[in-house]
């Protein structure tokens, strides 16, 4: 195996090595693929790092993402080691030693307790880690679906293009969150069932009309042409040429779906339609039903769960637009 | 452009029938059914049984018992409320559907109005700290936690200033001797609106072909006669307290949803606006020596637009889900609320008169933003 030297030729451009001896070409060949394409991969990540750190935007998104992670973390660690398990539970947990509930904010209970006698700091941290399972797992669906799909009307066209850009046109005008709202009242609906629904509603949607119209302008270049010339099978063009060409948008949208699929989540919790054991949705609904929901001097049952629904989301957006100011050559300022 | 409208018309009619059979799937998928809940009194034999279940035509197969009730709702019986028993759901979907249109109207009016307008200038001064904030700003208002957004806005304009009423549509206390009743007034109102905006619009067709010295001033005094003309009649009418006190009700929540929606509107116009600002003939009417608004107004911003139309399309979906919202905090009596009790109570005639509604009411939107597509983009052919 070679070993790579600062002075490969693969670190200059043909301008600086000029003709490359036979030796030199040798060499070349002899590095494995993989550490090529790893390479490839770290060049052009430093790039858009460098262009991303350039937005301060991005950042403060990162930075709130960031954060949130810290709070999921150190949940389970603060319960195993600090916190008293009978009185910090997220659900179950009972502070018999304050009077009245909700109680607040003090040295035991630094943002006070809801009207059950729930620690509401620690059920903040709890709902965390559904936040982002739900995010994640939605803008993974969608992402699969959506490219999967995009990039084969594209490739294909045809009646195939047809069914599958008639069914986003659908998906497109039904209101997600007024056929999620009934389709919670009637089912019993957790938050694995609700990450699967919104994936398939906005993968089918509005992300595969953005991928496919991507992947038309993939479809044309000439390294597909290429590709079909060597013999290439319809899968292993679709795979290896079309899909990673596609990521970059896909990612994007990936962020934003996050964004949304928090929001919807929120929203079925705060009515109240969802099974779920603790939500920041669910903490406010706790507000509304306990009658407190005007009450501002009672401020730490609302602002906390609602500051971190906004923040949360407003952090996957934020970070979704950075990515798109680097991708999107024509927001670029240069 | 006929032949247009009428493809699109046909293709709109064959999307509400596919998203009515969608929505009859879904709510015959659920567990148990009517039935179940009907016939459930232990006293009854299973012959009893299940001949209560024949005559409510539960026996049948899925399609037979579909196609039973396509007939029916396409001859507007969508059956009686459960919830509001024995009340028809077309009657309730008559009286309260008014209330969430007018929602919607003035929610996208205002919220394109303003955000396009934000839009523009946000992107015409692109790196300055103005840009900047009210990018934050808008980011905020974008992914804010919308229950969260009315509930402050109530408890201040409403409960800590006391300037508009805590949610709900009329104020009863006003209305104990009233001669007419709510529904009344407000379709009146509503006849108004249509009336007035019609004549503006109009008007505003024929001012815009006068000379430029004339077109300001007469398109503002005759928005301001207009106006007047209309509340002159509210105020010859003797009703006109009871129309204000509806009008007073309404003035929170369209603000409410307006704020949250024209955010969206505005970071995409300026997105938008900096790819048309990057165009040729920007440079060209710039080196012309074009006054900066003349440039940034006549030939920026109306290329900015079809993008912002495109989005209308997008938006419709979204601006009927926060409808459902703003209406449940605000105690709007809607559809948006009457669909989420209705959900709640398992009350699946009203269930499928109100998710009708929102199909109608979407493509209704879809159609407008076709026809203003074909409108405001010449190049664009319609065969």
């Amino acid at each position: 195996m070679a070993k790579i030297t600062d002075a490969s030729p693969l670190a200059k451009t043909p301008a600086e090595t000029g003709v490359l001896t036979p030796e030199e070409i040798q060499h070349v060949m002899e590095i494995p693929l993989w550490q090529v394409r790893l390479r490839l991969l770290l060049r052009g990540l430093r790039t858009n790092v460098g262009l991303f750190a350039e937005n301060p935007i991005g950042l403060v998104g990162l930075g709130l993402i960031l954060f949130f992670v810290l709070l999921m973390i150190a949940h389970p660690i603060l319960m195993r080691t600090v916190w008293d398990k009978n009185i910090y539970d997220p659900v179950l947990g009972y502070d018999t030693s304050i009077d009245f509930h909700p109680s607040p904010p003090s040295a035991t209970h630094l943002l006070g307790t809801d009207p059950l006698g729930r620690d509401i700091l620690s059920q903040l941290m709890w709902s965390t880690r559904s936040a982002f399972f739900l995010g994640l797992m939605t803008a993974l669906v969608t992402v699969l679906i959506a490219t999967t799909v995009g990039a084969m009307s594209a490739y294909f066209g045809g009646i195939i293009d047809t069914l599958f850009m008639r069914l986003a046109d659908i998906v497109i005008m039904t209101p997600l969150i007024t056929i999620l709202i009934v389709m919670a009242a009637l089912f019993d609906l957790t938050i694995v069932h609700l990450a699967i629904i919104l994936g398939l509603l906005s993968g089918f949607g509005a992300t595969t009309i953005i991928i496919k119209s991507q992947a038309l302008t993939v479809k044309v270049r000439a390294f597909i042409e290429a590709a079909r010339v060597a013999g290439g099978g319809h899968a292993h063009i679709i795979i290896r040429h079309i899909v990673p060409n596609l990521m970059p948008l896909a990612f994007l949208y990936m962020m934003f779906g996050v964004t949304s699929a928090i929001f919807i989540e929120s929203v079925l919790s705060f009515f109240g339609l969802l099974n779920i054991r603790m939500s920041w949705g669910l903490m406010i609904h706790t507000t509304e039903y306990s009658g407190y929901l005007l009450d501002m001097s009672k401020w730490w049952l609302i602002f906390p769960a609602s500051l971190a629904i906004t923040l949360l989301c407003a952090a996957f957006y934020l970070v979704g637009r950075a990515f798109d100011e680097i991708i999107n050559p024509r927001l670029r300022k240069r | 452009m006929r032949r247009y409208i009428t493809r699109r018309l046909l293709q709109n009619l064959l999307t509400l029938f596919l998203f009515l059979t969608l929505v009859y799937l879904l709510l015959d998928a659920q567990p148990g059914d009517f039935g179940n809940i009907y016939a459930s009194d232990p006293r009854l034999t299973p012959a009893q049984r299940q001949q209560l279940r024949a005559n409510l035509g539960l026996d049948k197969p899925v399609l037979v018992r579909y196609g039973i009730w396509l007939g029916n709702v396409v001859r507007g019986d969508f059956g009686i409320s459960y919830s509001n028993y024995p009340r028809k759901v077309l009657d309730i979907i008559k009286e309260r559907a008014p209330r969430t249109v007018i929602l919607f109207i003035s929610i996208n009016v205002l919220a394109y109005y303003i955000g396009f307008l934000m839009g523009k200038i946000l992107a015409w001064k692109r790196g300055s700290t103005f840009e900047y904030v009210s990018t934050i700003f808008g980011v905020t208002l974008y992914t804010i936690f919308v229950p969260w957004f009315a509930l402050m806005m109530i408890w201040f304009f409403a409960y800590t200033l006391d300037l508009f009423p805590i949610g709900k549509f009329v104020d009863p206390i006003k209305w104990l001797n009233a001669p007419v009743d709510a529904n009344y007034i407000f379709n009146r109102m509503l006849l108004t609106a249509f009336i007035a905006s019609l004549i503006i619009f109009l008007w505003t067709i024929y001012a815009r072909r006068l000379n430029p010295a004339q077109r300001r001033p007469a398109l503002y005094s005759g928005i301001a006669v207009v106006l007047v003309a209309a509340i002159a009649y509210w105020w010859s009418t003797g009703v006109g307290g009871y129309a204000l006190d509806i009008a007073h009700h309404l003035v929170l929540p369209i603000v409410t949803l307006a704020t949250v929606n024209f955010a969206g509107i505005m970071l995409l116009t300026r997105n938008s606006m900096l790819e048309t600002l990057r165009e040729d003939y920007i440079m060209a009417a710039r080196a012309k020596g074009l006054p900066e608004e003349v440039v940034r107004d006549k030939h920026a911003a109306r290329n900015t637009m079809l993008p912002v139309v495109t989005s209308f399309v997008l938006a419709i979906s979204f601006v009927l889900d926060g409808g459902i919202i703003t209406e449940t905090i605000f105690s709007w009596p809607g559809m948006g609320r009457t669909l989420l009790i209705a959900a709640q109570e398992q009350d699946i005639p009203m269930v499928i008169g109100a998710l009708l509604f929102t199909g109608v009411l979407a493509l209704l939107g879809h159609l407008f933003a076709d026809i203003l597509y074909a409108f405001l983009d010449p190049r664009i052919r319609y065969s």
